[in-house]
């Protein structure tokens, strides 16, 4: 009885909290964070797009709404998510099945994980910097200039 | 062999690293999780003094804590030396091994030990391992092989492997099933079904041991709708495997055979009896 109990389970809990355990879990976090925010973006847009059935008038209106400085900053970080989940998702793409993760061999103490490695950790500050730089370049679109 | 010395070297001083962030100190406190859900006891911390030296795990001051502070801590330990899996516990909110973690790598000067989260919990830091045995199981962890006939002695024989069909799933044979990776792991927090990371890099092992014929069988036993790919790389318990196992490895490197991106060839080892006779 007692081991179907589900007590002591971590639950939500432990995908709230991605700081305890290194870069790995962060990515893990993060790519999942962007996921449902691209996700909850596209149903947005879809609804956006939609008033075009309405014709021209309601378009127009539809789009008077994004360009408020909030639409501007929604967008923004729709910018970032969209690179920062792109970029990542690529290499979990390859890490997923098993490539550049390294080779079993005969562990030795300390012990590194050899999976946890180098090119995961810059993979994962690369997908960081470029989603920082397109989203300081949309910014001096959206916010810069006239 | 230069290649084995710098190895060797590189170790060397990744251990020196270690050692040189050694925090000394002549005594702790542990605060220490009580509650024993048979006797309604209520969850609450105890923290108790205990003096430390240099090479204090630890396991030795809670052993300290409960010889001569209060002998009603629970705690589930045996071998003291990282081998048999049993002292498994969050040490200041991370799943280590009691024994395997020294006083002098943790800052502060409270050291919290809980029972690992994922187990049912039975009394202060002891938990059920029931759920985690079984899965472990439904992996057939052991070797499947038609050729060796073990009902008949006559018959026995060594399978012939090479050093390097073994270094294939060697790292993965040294888990001990302390379950902290299973503690550590995202989904198996969400998931009850999912085997987890310890089960899962078990059934690499076998996949991966040229001895074992049962590869199709294993694929199939780990593509359920519970199975392998709820695995996101989180990495969570490649970091705190006490061992070296890497689970991750394992399982990112088992999904790369589903996927197709490893070819599933195996050449399955003959028995030395066999070539013998050839
Ligand atoms: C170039 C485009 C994209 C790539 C390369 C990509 C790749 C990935 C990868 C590799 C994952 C990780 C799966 C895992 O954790 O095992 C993921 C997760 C996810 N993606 Fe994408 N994705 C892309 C675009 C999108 C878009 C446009 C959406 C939304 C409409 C989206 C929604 C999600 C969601 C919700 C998750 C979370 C699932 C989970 O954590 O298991 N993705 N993506
Ligand atoms: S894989 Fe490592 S952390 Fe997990 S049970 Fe085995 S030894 Fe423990
Ligand atoms: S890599 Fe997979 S099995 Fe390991 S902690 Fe992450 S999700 Fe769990
Ligand atoms: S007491 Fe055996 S592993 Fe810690």
């Amino acid at each position: 009885m007692e081991a179907t109990d589900r007590n002591n389970r971590e639950g939500l809990k432990a995908w709230l909290n991605p700081s305890r355990y290194g870069a790995e879990r962060i990515s893990y976090w993060l790519q999942r964070l962007t996921g449902v925010g691209l996700l909850g973006y596209f149903i947005g847009h879809v609804y956006e797009t939609s008033s075009l059935t309405q014709g021209p008038d309601a378009w127009a209106a539809m789009l008077e709404l994004t360009q408020t400085p909030m639409g501007h900053m929604i967008l923004l970080l729709v910018i970032g998510m969209s690179t920062f989940h792109s970029a990542n998702g690529i290499r979990l793409i390859f890490t997923e099945g098993g490539k550049g993760l390294g080779k079993p061999g005969r562990p030795d103490y300390p012990y590194d994980a050899v999976s946890l490695n180098y090119r995961q950790k810059s993979g994962i500050w690369i997908a960081l910097i470029l989603a920082a730089a397109a989203m300081l370049f949309g910014a001096s679109v959206l916010f810069g200039g006239e | 062999m230069s290649e084995t010395i710098e190895k060797l070297e590189r170790l060397d001083k990744k251990r020196k690293e270690h050692e040189k962030k050694e925090i000394e100190r002549s005594s702790i406190y542990l605060k220490i999780f009580r509650a024993n859900r048979a006797t309604g006891e209520q969850a609450h911390y105890d923290t108790v003094e205990v003096p430390v030296q240099r090479s204090t795990t630890v396991l030795d001051a809670l052993l300290y804590a409960k010889g001569y502070k209060d002998h009603s801590i629970g705690i589930r330990y045996s071998c003291r030396m990282a081998s048999c899996g049993s002292c498994g516990m969050k040490i200041n909110g991370i799943p280590r091994l009691a024994c395997y973690t020294k006083v002098s790598e943790l800052y502060g000067d409270t050291i919290t030990c809980e029972p690992l989260s994922n187990f049912p919990h039975i009394r202060d830091l002891a938990t059920d391992f029931t759920q985690f045995f079984e899965h472990h199981k439904d992996m057939q962890p052991y070797i499947q092989n038609e050729n060796a006939d073990i009902k008949d002695p006559s018959k026995l024989s060594e399978f012939v492997q090479s050093p390097e069909d073994v270094d294939k799933f060697l790292q993965f044979s040294y888990c001990i099933k302390c379950g902290c990776c299973y503690s550590a792991c995202p989904t198996v927090a969400m998931d009850t079904k999912f085997p987890g990371p310890q089960a899962l890099a078990q059934a690499y092992r076998y996949f991966a041991d040229s001895r074992d014929a049962a590869t199709e069988e294993r694929l199939e036993l780990v593509d359920d709708r519970h199975g392998i790919f709820r695995c996101h790389f989180a990495g969570s318990c490649s970091t705190v495997c006490p061992k070296g196992v890497d689970p991750a490895l394992g399982i990112q490197l088992l999904k790369g055979h589903m996927l197709g991106y490893s070819s599933n060839e195996k050449k399955i080892a003959d028995l030395k009896e066999r070539l013998m006779r050839k």
